[in-house]
């Protein structure tokens, strides 16, 4: 067979054999079955020896063509095979990314409306330069009312409705405090005293600026009143300190909280015995719609009580009243927080009903700050 | 507190309009509740007779009445009231009326089977009073349809204001005239209450006093006076009409006349028909004695309480209600008219014990002026001269009126001090001598002495008070509040920001906060460890709602229960708050506490494409725990952990958490015997955390944080297992091996657990994976076996197992 003949053999051969290759296997095969030290090319190129030398010059350029050739069609053959192998596998490895995945721990979890209104109040007061004072929830007469400047018997005690404990291991009876201002006490008087627990804030010498959130009682339940509620209150106590600068705080509070640019307010003379003068403070609100909006309408909503700190108080913790003064509010939590999100019915802060906190509560990561944003 | 526009006027000579007086009442304390122009509200009510009412047929308390309201036919009305009976006259509100009391419009219908076409009505439902206790009941003479407004001359506005305690003074429309002229509304008008002279000596002697000493003394003054030969019955049209506008049911004449001096002028009265006394009355402490009340209740009274009494017993509960024995009635002749003065402590406290509301009480307990007390029986008996006639006898009168009489020292400076507002003086001394207060002194600071009916007033700052609210605190100018020359400290403490991560922590691991109440039943708290005296309300407002909370747990698994009662077994909620192991404040601590019911695990829960979430477990439980201590900054691998499980947990399935000598929680499953008796379905993985239990962190030297330590070394890993007893933990196996090499061994992990026969009985295999980091050169293979080797020895001699081979 003329060299010309077995090359063309070789050729025709290899394209049939490549045709039906189906695999990277078996084309890496057909490699060695052509290429390889023992291959039908390699045969042919060791053919080249016993030429002479014009012979094999005519010859060894058609053979290496060849080798060329064939390296270069096992090469393309192999690369199409790779390419549609990996084709077939992003196929089969193909899923339905609509599939739901199960909800976050994050996407599930809620922060319970009175802890994030807490947060809130905690941010815009930390601004003012205020800081956070706690104290029991279980009180003495004397911090609940008598040194708040409630006489024994007086009627103002009754307007209190309050929750008394059956008599104690150390024969004290005890009242579930009514209001949170028995923390102004502890944070005013004159004592060296440790608090009995660290929770509790030690007293303070002036000037004196806290705010006090906290859990607070009375015997009362209705669509509006539940037996235990939630209320903050805030002190100012140093020398100079008045009603001018209490409505500058009310105020630049309340913008800050509702997050609304204005605020009217009205100021009511009232009685509390704790303060002198005393007021009720109504915030100017649009009743019209299902919802209260703050900052605009005709309407007057009651939303907190304030005054400047009784002089009796002030003598009670042990302070001049002829020298220092200040001012003292508190306002329901649980009250301005259903005004702001409007949540209709106080009863259903405190089932654990999981849809109303799934509705109500706010994001795991919703962190009420003033540069990020009180909320969202 | 209500009083008509009409009233008011008759102690305030004022061109004011309606809307101006309530706007300013507000403005100065007394704040309006509510104003309404009575006749326009009500003026479709009319009077009606009912001609006839037979009982329902298909209904016990109903009765079918034939209604004449002057319309010339018979209407056919349904009524439930017990006095709806032939002859009466009442008034009627047509179909298309609204009924203010009852937030309705009447409409044509039919009440079981009956035709009623409209409404017979009570007070109540016309808002006149708060008597629903049956239908209003007219005199038999009155005309049939008529409009009821103008038979009951119920016209003008009504004003309804609510008086804080500190102002008994403003009790009386003649206190509420002062504070509005003091504000420049008008001018007050001088009421005549000199002396009326007598007709002869008083038949009945001035009342002993006869309390014991140590019993207390609720009475200062006591002042009666004998009016003999007057003629009762029913009052004039214009003192019924203005009883009937504030809410007021006219009696009689007498009765009227002391609650028209009560309402106008503040000061309570009480008379009696003399001719039912038994003997001479005595003022003395009561006894353990029952009294007939005139709101027709009998009460058992004690040696706390005043008593007016006879020699048959107590004729009327001191300045808080009269009684029935002695009542006057349209009959009586001779009255004995009281006008006292009492300690306002005492009749609230009596108030209180007896639960009466009167409107004495009322005023009483706050305080009425000392100096009214013989002038307002003065006063009472003028009216009754007016009124029945009739011969006034010499007054009876006994004890002594107590005045505080203070004077206080008045810097004018006060106000600027105190609200920032600068007032002219000669304001400040208008306002303060409109409302009664003398003055004496010049310059800057005044002598001013208070007047006997503000005995609220006993200093500077209530002097401010009084000019403010007369100025207007809207006329303070704002100004801002300074910043202390310092940045502001840290605002939250340790307990506060510990509370506030807990929270974030828990819900970010997919845990609902709840807020649950503080009290709990007797029974779920004895069963959590508490239930203790000193924790438990003497006057709880329910059942289930009476002791302190020991533990939040009961509070969650209640919340627990309500859901799976609404479907939603798979529950995942958590609560920080308060509990109270003791009634002392160092027995108050924050918990976290949290739960999960049925497959409600971090990753989800409930069926899935993705795989079928599992029922919650002790580990679900462990590592909520694990989570929040980690976001607390301490390592639950790092505290000590006890197989010491809290007494609500699956005793096999639960631990406690320590450091220390001290408990810092608890995590587990909850005790299916608790379950069942909790009535809680399906499984509960539940932790406690005592969030102040966890130490105080130390008090860093410096901010700056340790080097950090990269070695350039390969770190290699050596598996291990280990045949041990059943009981030997996980944990102990962990510490022996950490501590074989504690330079080399940087972390041991358990990779796998099982038992099984071939590992034998009460065996089991613990596989363990150690990481050894070279610190300055490679380790040999010799180095490596001889760490192999020491894990190995501290493993099995702790352990008592073997190495599995």
């Amino acid at each position: 067979m003329s060299l010309h003949d077995q090359i063309d053999l070789i050729r025709t051969n290899l394209d049939f054999k490549l045709k039906v290759a189906t695999t990277e296997q078996h084309v890496e095969q057909l490699r060695i079955e052509f290429l390889g030290k023992k291959g039908s090319v390699s045969a042919l190129l060791s053919t080249l020896g016993a030429m002479d030398a014009e012979e094999r010059k005519g010859a060894g350029a058609q053979i290496n063509l060849l080798k060329t050739d064939v390296a270069q069609a096992i090469e393309e053959r192999a690369t199409i095979l790779k390419s549609a192998a990996l084709d077939a596998r992003l196929k089969a490895e193909t899923v339905d990314i609509t599939l739901p995945l199960q909800p976050a721990p994050t996407a599930r979890g809620r922060i319970h409306p009175i802890s994030q209104t807490i947060d809130e109040i905690t941010a815009i007061f930390s601004d003012m330069g205020f800081s956070i004072a706690e104290g029991p929830d279980i009180e003495t007469d004397y911090f609940n009312f008598t040194a708040l400047n409630f006489p024994e018997g007086h009627p103002a005690r009754e307007m209190h409705d309050t929750f008394f404990m059956k008599m104690g291991a150390d024969g004290v009876k005890k009242v579930l405090r009514t209001h949170t201002s028995p923390v102004q006490v502890r944070v005013m008087q004159k004592t060296n005293e440790k608090p009995a627990a660290s929770y509790i804030t030690p007293a303070m010498d002036p000037p004196i600026r806290v705010v006090m959130p906290g859990r607070t009682y009375r015997n009362d339940s209705d669509q509006t009143h539940t037996p235990m509620f939630h209320q903050v209150e805030g002190l100012v106590i140093d020398k100079s300190s008045h009603i001018g600068q209490l409505r500058w705080v009310l105020e630049e509070f309340l913008k800050a909280y509702f997050e609304v640019p204005n605020v009217t307010l009205r100021f009511r003379p009232s009685f509390f015995p704790f303060t002198e003068p005393s007021m009720e403070v109504d915030v100017q609100c649009d009743r019209s719609g299902s919802e209260v909006k703050i900052g605009e309408g005709s309407d007057w909503l009651e939303i907190l009580g304030c005054g400047m700190v009784h002089p009796n108080v002030v003598r009670n913790a042990g302070l001049d009243p002829d020298i220092y003064q200040g001012f003292a509010w508190g306002m329901g939590i649980d009250r301005i927080a259903m005004l702001k999100y409007g949540m209709p019915d106080l009863r259903a802060f405190f089932d654990g009903d999981q849809r109303w906190l799934d509705h109500y509560g706010f994001r795991p990561l919703d962190l009420p700050t003033l540069f990020g944003g009180l909320s969202s | 507190m209500k009083f008509t526009l009409d009233w008011l006027k008759e102690h305030l000579d004022t061109d004011a309009s309606a809307d101006e007086i309530g706007k300013t009442l507000t403005m100065i304390g007394l704040e309006l509740e509510g104003m309404e122009d009575q006749g326009k509200a009500l003026s479709a009510f009319v009077t009606a007779h009912i001609v006839s009412a037979t009982q329902h047929p298909n209904a016990d308390k109903l009765r079918v009445c034939k209604v004449d309201a002057g319309t010339g036919e018979l209407i056919d009305v349904v009524c439930g009231a017990p006095n709806a009976r032939t002859g009466l006259k009442s008034v009627f509100a047509f179909p298309g009326t609204y009924i203010p009391g009852k937030d309705m419009t009447i409409g044509k219908g039919n009440i079981r089977g009956q035709v009623s076409n409209g409404m017979l009505c009570s007070n109540a439902e016309l808002e006149l009073s708060n008597d629903h206790d049956g239908i209003i009941e007219l005199p038999e003479d009155a005309p049939i349809g008529v409009k009821y407004t103008d038979y009951a001359g119920i016209d003008g506005v009504v004003f309804d204001i609510s008086i804080t305690p500190n102002r008994g003074d403003a009790t009386g429309v003649y206190g509420i005239a002062r504070d509005l002229a003091a504000f420049g509304l008008g001018t007050l008008k001088a009421t005549d209450m000199s002396p009326v002279p007598s007709r002869g000596k008083s038949p009945i002697a001035p009342l002993p006093q006869q309390f014991s000493a140590d019993e207390p003394k609720a009475i200062r003054k006591f002042a009666g006076r004998y009016l003999k030969g007057i003629k009762n019955g029913p009052s004039p049209a214009w003192l019924q009409q203005r009883l009937r506008a504030v809410g007021l049911r006219p009696i009689n004449t007498i009765v009227d006349i002391t609650n028209l001096v009560s309402l106008g002028w503040g000061r309570p009265l009480h008379a009696y028909d003399a001719d039912k006394l038994d003997g001479q009355p005595v003022l003395r402490n009561a006894r353990n004695e029952a009294f007939d009340a005139l709101d027709n209740k009998v009460y058992t009274l004690d040696e706390t309480m005043t008593v007016i009494a006879d020699d048959t017993g107590p004729l009327c509960l001191g300045g808080v209600m009269g009684g029935i024995r002695s009542g006057v009635t349209d009959g009586t002749v001779n009255v004995f008219m009281e006008c006292a003065s009492w300690d306002p402590e005492l009749i609230a406290r009596t108030g209180r014990k007896t639960g009466i509301v009167s409107d004495a009480r009322y005023r009483l307990e706050r305080n009425v002026d000392p100096a009214l007390t013989e002038p307002g029986l003065e006063l009472a008996t003028r009216l009754v001269l007016e009124l029945c006639g009739g011969e006034p006898m010499e007054p009876a009168i006994s004890g002594e009126d107590v005045f505080p009489d203070t004077v206080v020292t008045f810097p004018l400076a006060e106000v600027k001090r105190l609200t920032g507002l600068t007032v002219e003086p000669m304001i400040v001394t208008a306002i303060l001598s409109r409302l009664g207060f003398e003055m004496s002194g010049k310059g800057d600071v005044l002598t001013v002495k208070v007047p006997s009916w503000r005995p609220d007033v006993t200093q500077k700052a209530d002097l401010v008070e009084e000019v403010m609210r007369m100025v207007g605190v809207d006329n303070v100018p704002v100004e801002p509040l300074a910043r202390l020359n310092h940045v502001a400290p840290r605002m939250l403490t340790n307990i506060q920001n510990r509370r506030r991560i807990a929270r974030r922590a828990l819900a970010a691991r997919g845990l609902d906060e709840a807020v649950t109440w503080s009290f709990i039943s007797h029974d779920d708290a004895t069963r959590f460890g508490g239930g203790s005296e000193g924790l438990q309300l003497a006057n709880a407002i329910a059942s289930d709602m009476t002791d302190m909370r020991p533990s939040l747990l009961p509070g969650l698994l209640a919340a627990a229960r309500r859901n799976a009662n609404r479907g939603i077994a798979d529950l995942a909620i958590f609560e920080v708050g308060q509990v109270f192991l003791s009634d002392a404040p160092e027995g108050q601590h924050t918990y976290a506490t949290g739960l999960r019911t049925g497959t409600a695990r971090l990753a989800g829960s409930g069926r899935h494409w993705s795989g079928k979430a599992e029922p919650v477990g002790v580990f679900d439980a462990k590592a909520d725990l694990g989570a929040v201590l980690d976001a607390l900054g301490y390592d639950i691998d790092k505290v000590q952990l006890f197989a010491e499980p809290a007494p609500w947990s699956h005793p096999g399935r639960g631990g406690r958490v320590a450091q220390g000598p001290k408990t810092l929680g608890w995590f587990g499953e909850l005790h299916p015997a608790w379950a069942a008796e909790l009535d809680i379905a399906g499984p509960v993985a539940a932790f406690e955390l005592d969030l102040d239990a966890l130490p105080e962190p130390r008090k860093k030297a410096t901010k700056t944080k340790p080097a950090l330590d990269l070695s350039a070394l390969m770190p290699l890993t050596r598996d291990f297992a280990f045949v041990v007893d059943k009981a030997v933990t996980a944990g102990a196996i962990l510490k022996a091996a950490r501590g074989a090499d504690k330079a080399l061994i940087r972390d041991v992990v358990v990779f796998d657990v099982f038992e099984g026969s071939h590992v034998g009985e009460g065996k089991k295999s613990v596989a363990i994976e150690v990481t050894i980091q070279p610190s300055d050169k490679t380790l040999t293979e010799e180095e490596i076996d001889r760490i192999s080797a020491g894990i190995i020895a501290a493993v099995t001699k702790q352990s008592g197992g073997v190495l599995r081979t």
